[in-house]
């Protein structure tokens, strides 16, 4: 077992509230790692600090073994984590094509691969390619946030809610691209509040609230968990 | 069917095209025009305004930086080629007040143009380190605060054997052959368009449409930003030069924040995001300002004697106002949008139209 990034005591305040408390944890290579909990839980402040954007007050992430703490955003993608940010955030005035040609943005190399590769996965990219972001369905443009990531060629890839907004059927379509991505090779950390998908896919998930992780285990022995189907599978609770 | 090149390049030849025949049109215009016509004071400003314009756009339309510091940095570029190319035996008359220059030497027009552009490049560079962490409107408030400043710097005392103090600066070289405006627009505007296109040019963008995602994509916020003010600044600084060739006069009191919402209005009119945008309505705003709507500031008898109404100066601004109104009100994005003018396209989109009216003229034909 090797672990490909580490997080250890992270601390993260804003202002006098607390967001993070002590939070350690282990990403294994070539896994799907899930974060489940509620709304203002501290997941999305969990993945802005491993990809440099907010710092945190106390504590280390090491990645592949290096402290990565302290280090600009280009720097982190460049060691190849990527995020596919919090409701999609594509560049509604660029096309598809250049959507993608930003995600490959720091890569010096040639990227016609990588295109072809995502349009593979995302044949409706293909079909859009010339249209400009703006104006593509809120499932597209997931789409497009998960390719544009890709591009990057990452070894860890980032996602934050992806099934935010999106059509159950849609939802079902990113979750199948997800395991699609994660053969490839690509450890995914999964932020999600649709569990009962997560954790299905998740080969470890952790249930963080407010701040701190409450509960550990693989997807399946959490899915079976009394406590997380109460709060977070919509079991009702026995009369 | 194998895409032929006409195919491929049909919108880059026709665009092409049209530049050639703008340029034809100036030359005709420098070689036959009347030496008392209108057209050469209006296209030397225009071609003035057109590149400050086009460096406004890259950073306000392209970029996403709200600055309005246009006017200090032209100053900036207007002071500094002034100072370097005065002949030697002019500075004594030039700089009276002072004894003499501290700068003793004349350059030729192409460095010192470079110059301009570099000085105004450099202050960018250092007012930008501070001031590129603010955002939209507190960044256009402090770059307007720079601008004011460096105009009521370079009138001080002080400075005088440098910027000549209060007083204007003249007897500089400054061609009057409206072609050199244009060849010297021409050139850094096709480099801006390069610098648009290119992957930098992309990431601009990307800042523009959203700064978080530009950023969790791996884009260095600070450095695109101060690279896309420091280049804005440097072809304001030029457009500055080009100014004090217009004016053959420079003084700090031409630098006013109203010449920086001049460039705005003809940003905005022309579309936030369109470097051809910006050229055309840099032409239609200062031939209207300048030329076509002169007559309504003369007041005007009929034949019979009696005044015409309204006509009399100052009923120019009124009228031209209201035409802007008019503009902005019915095309909000401005003339052409984020687009660019595309010869081909606009073609193609006359012949459709022209079509579907004969079309639809002989299916009437049939029913009747």
């Amino acid at each position: 077992m090797s672990s490909i990034l580490q997080i250890k005591n992270l601390d993260v305040h804003f202002g006098g509230i607390c967001a993070v408390n002590g939070i350690s944890m282990d990403v294994e290579k070539g896994k799907i790692i899930t974060l489940i909990g509620a709304n203002g839980a501290g997941k999305s402040t969990i993945l802005r600090c491993i990809s440099g954007i907010v710092k945190p007050q106390r504590g280390d992430i090491l990645f592949n073994g290096e402290s990565i703490l302290g280090l600009s955003p280009d720097k982190i993608v460049s060691k190849g984590i990527t995020m596919v940010p919090e409701g999609r955030r594509v560049f509604p005035n660029l096309t598809v094509l250049e959507n993608l040609k930003i995600g490959a943005y720091l890569r010096k190399d040639n990227f016609s691969e990588d295109i072809e590769y995502v349009y593979s996965l995302f044949p409706r990219l293909k079909e859009r390619h010339w249209q400009l972001a703006g104006t593509l369905s809120g499932g597209e443009q997931q789409m497009l946030a998960v390719g544009r990531a890709l591009m990057a060629r990452p070894s860890v890839i980032m996602m934050d809610e992806p099934s935010l907004g999106l059509a159950p059927l849609v939802v079902r379509d990113i979750f199948s691209i997800i395991r699609t991505i994660n053969e490839k090779g690509i450890t995914v950390l999964l932020n999600e509040q649709n569990a009962n998908m997560a954790l299905k896919l998740a080969d470890r998930g952790y249930v963080i609230e407010t701040g701190n992780i409450t509960m550990t285990g693989t997807g399946a022995e959490l899915a079976a968990d009394e406590r997380v189907k109460e709060a977070y599978l919509g079991k009702k609770r026995e009369q | 069917m194998r895409e032929t090149f006409w195919d491929k390049n049909k919108r880059t030849v026709c665009n092409l095209g049209l530049v050639a025949v703008i340029f034809l049109a100036l030359v005709a215009i420098e070689l036959f025009a009347p030496s008392t016509s209108m057209w050469f004071s209006v296209l030397r400003k225009v071609c003035t305004f057109s590149l400050a314009a086009v460096s406004m756009n890259l950073l306000n339309g392209f970029t996403g930086l709200f600055s309005l510091g246009q006017a200090g940095f032209m100053l900036l570029g207007a002071y500094t080629y002034a100072i370097f190319t005065i002949p030697s035996e002019a500075r004594v008359s030039v700089f009276r007040n002072y004894g003499t220059s501290v700068i003793d030497f004349q350059m030729p027009l192409i460095p010192a143009l470079l110059i301009a552009g570099v000085v105004a490049a450099f202050f960018a560079f250092l007012i930008g380190l501070p001031v590129l962490r603010l955002k939209s409107d507190y960044l256009a408030i402090a770059t307007l605060g720079f601008a004011e400043i460096v105009r009521g710097l370079v009138q001080l005392q002080q400075f005088g054997p440098v910027t000549n103090g209060p007083d204007p600066i003249n007897k500089f070289t400054s061609p009057d052959n409206v072609l050199v405006y244009a060849g010297i627009t021409g050139v850094c505007v096709l480099l801006i368009v390069l610098l648009i296109n290119s992957t930098y040019g992309r990431a601009f963008k990307a800042i523009r449409d959203d700064e978080i995602a530009a950023e969790a994509m791996g884009i260095n916020l600070a450095h695109h930003k101060r690279l896309s003010f420091v280049t804005s600044s440097f072809f304001c600084g030029i457009a500055g030069a080009m100014l004090a060739m217009c004016n053959t006069s420079v003084s700090a009191v031409t630098f006013t924040s109203s010449m920086t919402y001049q460039i705005l209005l003809v940003v905005v009119i022309g579309g936030i995001g369109s470097v051809s945008g910006s050229i055309l309505a840099a032409f239609i705003y200062y031939s209207s300002s300048e030329w076509w709507l002169k007559f309504l500031d003369v007041e005007t008898f009929t034949q019979a004697g009696t005044k015409v109404p309204l006509l009399g100066p100052g009923f120019r601004m009124v009228v031209f106002s209201v035409l802007i109104m008019i503009v902005v009100l019915f095309f909000h994005k401005g003339m052409l949008g984020s687009r660019e003018m595309s010869v081909y396209d606009g073609f193609m989109k006359i012949r459709r139209l022209f079509c579907r009216k004969q079309t639809a003229k002989t299916e009437g034909g049939e029913q009747a």
